[in-house]
């Protein structure tokens, strides 16, 4: 099983973070020299940091991704999640050592392959949700899903042929993810996707990452609902710039002998730092 | 940039300017609208026919730069508030497809405008054109299209509606006072006129007289319609140039 560490910034060492096979990994993604092809990791950040406005935002972040593993990404607002997601995604300048799917984030290589979701509404709300769906489905071209497949896997039905403006929020909402599920990514990074939404359509969309990641779909997913955490395969605390912890759920509990992972979450930021006492 | 990608980005363009039918209606009809103000100033002052004649002429030439260049600049200025301009640069998206792509949905309007512009300067107004109308719309066409890629270049550096908007007076006005509507630019001061005579609104303004009253299309038209084009061309292509993939 995966150990749990005070992720720091600078942490040297071996990066222990997302790797749910003992194999020792290389640099960047390649596959190891030996017979065997190990999974190489989906995305390798080392030492990033970012400054907006003269201010250093993340602090030195180790971060690396496993082929088909859903990570969620989860701590308080202004700690710097979307931050790291822009950074991967390609549209945020950065110093430190970012490497996602073997190229550097965003060039030309990797764009296809990746999609992100936005927590603020990134469509075209004078269009109609097909419309929306569809003009992404282009721009990906060969590997764009079926548009309709799409749309029952988010749920929208009726509303489809309408502007978007003039859908609810949880409506809207469907649209932007679903503009980003019709690229069938292998990195698919969402900011906030379930905000907003209710309880059933949650679990629906869950089960749609879960079927993705079998598929080999890597995730990664930002939250403010602690009880997600159950559903990703890693989870990675975040404050102010720095990783907490890298935890599972469960692991997060028994450590901290919290009854939610809110409370153990918490119980970390404000010093009770039964992780590292549990981990060393 | 590839076709497939610049072909969905004008697709959506268009399509999203078939949803918003009061702006395309706006873009056609506000010139002609203007026009048919000029022509009712002028129909009571005595000889003031051969006045009109080179005013609605010049027009023809300056009311299409105007409009297209606010209505672009605030249609890219909107895609990137909303944050699908930032979504696109995630995706395979090349900037060039969408600055390209709008030009060429807006280009599609200026041609319905210039039409309908010609048209009413024609047989509602009675202009008179010495050598062909043809001329005078595509002419009317080539200033739309540099109104286009202007408003694109100014976008890529607004970083609000407000701001954009301020830039009309920036970029527009100056154009119109020095291109010889108001005072011939050999009238000028001498620094005005050189200034006047680089400004693509004067040598549209330049070219468009000269087809209302020669009765030949001289090289001089053809010159200027090609600088015009070119002076688009260098726009957008700084403008795709220059629009940042990535925040700092």
């Amino acid at each position: 099983m995966m150990k749990n560490r005070q992720a720091s910034a600078n942490s040297p060492g071996p990066h222990d973070l997302g790797h749910r096979r003992p194999a020792p990994h290389t640099a960047a993604s390649q596959h190891s020299s030996g017979g065997e092809p190990t999974a190489s990791p989906v995305v390798e950040v080392r030492d990033l940091r970012v400054t907006r406005g003269g201010k250093e935002i993340l602090h030195g972040l180790d971060l690396s991704l496993t082929p088909g593993s859903v990570t969620g990404l989860l701590g308080p607002s202004g700690c710097g999640k979307t931050t790291l997601m822009r950074t991967l995604v390609g549209v945020q300048r950065y110093r430190g050592s970012v490497s996602v799917l073997g190229s550097r984030p965003g060039s030309p290589a990797v764009r296809a392959r990746v999609s992100y979701m936005a927590q603020g509404l990134a469509v075209y709300r004078d269009l109609t949700g097909r419309q929306n769906i569809s003009y992404f489905a282009r721009i990906a071209g060969e590997r764009a899903r079926n548009v309709e497949e799409v749309v029952a896997d988010v749920g929208l039905g009726d509303v489809i042929d309408r502007p978007v403006s003039s859908y609810s929020g949880g409506e809207a909402s469907r649209v932007n993810l679903a503009c980003a599920l019709v690229a069938n990514p292998e990195l698919l990074v969402m900011d906030e996707p379930t905000v907003g939404l209710d309880p059933v359509t949650r679990e629906e969309l869950w089960r749609t990452f879960r079927a993705m990641a079998e598929g080999g779909t890597t995730i990664l997913v930002s939250s403010h609902v602690m009880d997600e955490a159950f559903r990703c395969d890693q989870v990675l605390l975040m404050r102010e710039g720095r990783f907490l912890a890298t935890t599972t759920a469960a692991e997060l509990l028994t450590q901290t002998g919290k009854p939610t992972v809110d409370a153990a979450f918490l119980a970390i930021i404000t010093g009770t730092d039964t992780l590292t006492k549990a981990a060393s | 940039m590839t076709p497939r990608t610049y072909l969905a980005a004008t697709a959506r363009i268009l399509a999203q300017l078939r949803a918003d039918r009061r702006t395309v209606a706006l873009i056609v009809a506000v010139p002609s609208v203007l026009l048919t103000l000029l022509y009712f100033i002028y129909t009571d002052l005595p000889g003031a026919g051969p006045l009109f004649d080179r005013i609605a002429v010049s027009m023809i030439a300056i009311l299409p730069m105007t409009t297209l260049f606010l209505v672009t600049s605030v249609a890219m200025l909107r895609e990137r508030v909303s944050g699908t301009l930032e979504r696109l640069w995630t995706t395979p998206t090349h900037r060039a497809d969408v600055l390209f792509g709008y030009a060429t949905a807006f280009v599609c309007t200026a041609l319905v405008q210039s039409l309908v512009l010609c048209s009413v300067a024609v047989w509602g107004l009675e202009v008179t054109v010495t050598a062909g109308w043809g001329w005078v719309l595509l002419l009317a066409l080539v200033t739309g299209f540099v109104g286009v890629c202007l408003g694109l270049l100014v976008s890529a550096f607004a970083r609000s509606e407000f701001q954009a908007v301020q830039f009309m007076p920036v970029v527009i006005a100056p154009q119109l006072f020095l291109c010889g509507l108001l005072v011939p630019r050999e009238s000028m001061p001498r620094p005005l006129e050189v200034v006047g005579d680089a400004l693509p609104m004067s040598w549209a303004v330049d070219a468009v007289t000269q087809v209302a009253t020669e009765t030949d299309v001289s090289a001089g038209f053809v010159h200027r319609v090609g600088f015009l084009l070119a002076f688009g061309l260098v726009a957008l292509t700084v403008a795709a140039l220059t629009v940042p993939r990535r925040t700092r």
